[in-house]
């Protein structure tokens, strides 16, 4: 059995599927008094965190510690790839410590990737986001949240998101969160469309499984969930787009828009939110966005995948990247 | 002994002839000539070429030795079939004064395994800003002729006018490193299909081809010639074709590696794939045998770029761009050109040793395989097939794309001006 979890695009169905049904199992751990399995006890996970992220650390730290892990939190701030600072010195050292998995976040696309395939080290990778490449297991919590938002906790076992209309809006070019997410979904049969200015969209998109439209409002009324990305204001500078105020406009999420989508249509972020520009109050309020719901059920997630890749008996997640191109 | 006698090797890929060598010229060129008082080399069955000439090599002397010196980069050049090379300017110190062009030329001439040609910097220091001393470089005992920024655009349209004029008065060209900057801020890989799914920062073929467009109009505004480095885009090729059916002078150069892989490497993100310009996409690898072929693209110039194993042995983004080429330009060449039919043997002799020679006027070098000719010869065992071994390498980096794949034709002779400096496959 393959032992990482590097890209979205390596999940099949039935993997993918199988995560979502054992997350489903996870999360009612955290509804009992004691919320802990002992899964991985004796195990040792490393959360290497070279960029940072104390949300995606702190959701791996509690996912690892309810399966009951030996965690080791190691943070490399702000020397993520400068010269001297060696991502290679580092996994040997932390594999010399007889570390079973690595959770990597790293702001080179790759680096995990390199990292489970270059020989440098045994132990399990989990990419928590490289670059802008890729961020699986955020994918993997928006299917979560989206099945049981559309489909039914219980309901949804077993279930992918087979014709569901997903439409994702913002920075493309600059997301793994939209990458991951568009692999994910496509696996799992829904349409996505994704919506941004044309500068914000890569070049090669075309080769997608998705849509790509310009227009917001053109696709609001026949989405089952709108998915906002997080938009840095830096972008303004680099002449992504004029205006945040013109942004906010054509690409912002207010009352107005949200009061065109179907009734039972959702409104996803991975957060944290840029309120006023991205999306409004109001909507950031309402009960039909899932912010917060997707932070909890990031840990459990987190937690079947962990389980599925280190403790898990059937093989739930392969890694075929190369194999299958 | 001085003579030597190369019996019966196809001369530039044609019908088997002798060919001596009296000291450092060649005596005759026949069939059953006399071997009396010769070492022979028994050469059939294999093609004998003039001594290859590389306009485009990085020699890392002075300032990092550890990755490449003139006597490893020239050794290195002899394994693969070379007589001369012009070695790059972005060294530290940067190769901007008369001084140190002329350290590195005279390091070529005392270790005598291929002559070395510095290229002078445009601008002080790579910087852009100001005219290096061109004339002085020019003067120098190195004699430069041949000025580029590479590794860096020449990209102040003022600055490249004036370069271009200015070596007019002493025949100079100036050899262009095309990226414009801005459009590749934070580049990583071709921006295309690829890139966009890894997540890399994109390279566009458009900030080759937009500075290459500018650079052959300001040529033809000034009436000077230009060389354009490693071009790597379809569309490049198409702008150089149009410059010349205008009668611009412009000549320019592929490197092996962009006439053989593509962008789809990358998704190993191996930072050995990694590379300045960047590996491009097959419909590119095809316009640019095509235009090898045609004579649009002029020569093959290897971009000889050696580096340390631990500047490769890490993450993508944090890697160094180059890839070695000296000692696997030729077999390179062979699969995609000669193989594929392409190009005749003759073509190759003209594209890697007649015109590189020519652009950068490498007095000596790239002459007809006649009497009375300089002996600067390489014999090819064309039939030859094996993996590439990087361990067995003259030079002092192993940052091979090719380590472990399989290319045909191995050279096994060079003779630089009648001296051998690799016999039977073996440097001397
Ligand atoms: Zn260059």
């Amino acid at each position: 059995m393959q032992r990482h979890l590097i890209s979205a695009a390596d999940l099949t169905r039935d993997d993918a599927v199988l995560i979502l049904d054992t997350a489903e199992e996870m999360a009612r751990v955290a509804d009992r008094p004691i919320k802990k399995l002992p899964t991985l006890r004796g195990r040792t996970i490393v959360n290497l965190f070279f960029e940072d992220s104390t949300r995606t650390r702190i959701s791996f730290e509690a996912a690892e510690k309810r399966l009951s892990a030996d965690v080791i939190n190691f943070t490399a701030k702000g020397s993520s790839v400068s010269k001297g600072e060696s991502l290679k010195d580092t996994a040997q050292t932390l594999e010399a410590m007889g570390v079973d998995a690595v959770v990597i976040r790293h702001g080179a696309s790759g680096a995990p990737y390199r990292l489970a395939t270059s020989g440098w080290i045994d132990a399990a990778v989990i990419n928590a986001g490289d670059g802008t490449h890729q961020h699986p297991t955020q994918a993997l919590l928006d299917a979560f949240t989206m099945r049981r938002r559309l489909i039914g906790r219980d309901a949804g076992l077993g279930q992918d998101l087979s014709g569901k209309r997903i439409t994702i809006v913002g920075d493309v070019l600059h997301s793994r969160v939209a990458r991951s997410n568009v692999d994910l979904l496509h696996t799992l049969g829904a349409e996505v469309t994704l919506v941004a200015p044309p500068t914000l969209v890569p070049v090669g998109v075309e080769t997608w499984p998705c849509e790509v439209s310009y227009d917001l409002d053109s696709t609001l009324a026949k989405s089952d969930a709108v998915m906002m990305l997080r938009v840095q204001r830096e972008r303004m500078n680099a002449a992504f787009f004029p205006t945040e105020r013109e942004y906010s406009r054509r690409y912002g999420l207010d009352g107005d828009r949200m009061a065109r989508m179907p009734e039972h249509a959702i409104v996803m972020h991975p957060g944290p939110m840029v309120r006023g520009m991205e999306i409004t109050a109001e909507v950031a309020d309402s009960d039909r966005c899932t912010v917060v719901e997707q932070v909890a059920n990031g840990v459990s997630i987190r937690m079947a995948v962990l389980y599925l890749l280190l403790g898990g008996n059937e093989p739930a997640v392969s890694h075929t990247r190369i194999e299958e191109k | 002994m001085s003579k030597i006698l190369i019996r019966g090797a196809k001369v530039l890929g044609g019908e088997p002839q002798d060919v001596l060598i009296d000291g450092a010229v060649i005596e005759a060129v026949g069939t059953g000539l006399s071997d009396e008082g010769a070492e022979v080399v028994e050469a059939a069955g294999k093609v004998l070429l003039p001594g290859l000439v590389d306009l485009h090599t990085h020699l890392r002397e002075p300032g990092r030795e550890d990755s490449e010196t003139v006597l490893t980069g020239t050794r290195a050049a002899a394994s693969g079939g070379y007589t001369a090379v012009f070695a790059m300017a972005n060294t530290f110190p940067v190769a901007d004064t008369a001084g140190v062009v002329e350290q590195v030329y005279r390091l070529g001439q005392e270790h005598g395994y291929c002559d070395v040609q510095p290229i002078g910097a445009v601008t002080v220091g790579l910087e852009g800003k100001k005219l290096a001393e061109l004339g002085a470089m020019h003067e120098s005992a190195a004699g430069v002729t041949v000025f580029s920024d590479d590794g860096k655009c020449v990209d102040d349209a003022v600055i490249m006018r004036r370069a271009l004029e200015y070596v007019k008065a002493f025949g100079g060209v100036v050899a262009q490193h095309a990226q414009e900057p801005r459009l590749t801020e934070g580049a990583q890989m071709n921006e295309g299909i690829v890139s966009a799914e890894l997540g890399l920062g994109g390279w566009p073929a458009v900030a080759e081809e937009s500075i290459i467009a500018r650079d052959v109009l300001l040529a033809e505004h000034v009436g000077s010639r230009v060389h354009i480095c490693h071009l790597s885009t379809a569309g490049s090729v198409e702008i150089v074709r149009w410059a010349k059916s205008r009668g611009i002078d412009v000549t320019a150069e592929v490197t092996p590696h962009h006439l053989l892989l593509t962008d789809e490497l990358v998704r190993t993100y191996n930072p050995v794939y990694k590379v300045n310009p960047p590996l491009r996409t097959e419909r590119d690898v095809l316009a640019l045998r095509e235009a090898l072929a045609d004579g649009t693209i002029d020569i093959v110039a290897t971009d000889h770029a050696p580096h340390p194993h631990e500047d490769k042995d890490c993450e993508w983004a944090a890697a160094a761009m180059g890839m070695v080429g000296l000692e696997t330009a030729l077999s390179v060449v062979q699969e995609t050109m000669v193989d594929t039919g392409l190009l005749t043997w003759a073509g190759v002799a003209e594209r890697m040793s007649v015109k590189p020679a020519e652009i950068g006027r490498a007095k000596g070098h790239g002459r007809p395989v006649s009497a009375g000719e300089p002996a600067n010869l390489t014999l090819v065992d064309t039939e030859y097939r094996g993996d590439v071994d990087p361990a067995g390498f003259a030079s002092r980096s192993r940052n091979t794309p090719y380590e472990g794949r399989e290319l045909p034709g191995r050279v096994t002779h060079t003779w630089l001006r009648g001296k051998a400096t690799l016999v039977d496959g073996k440097l001397t």
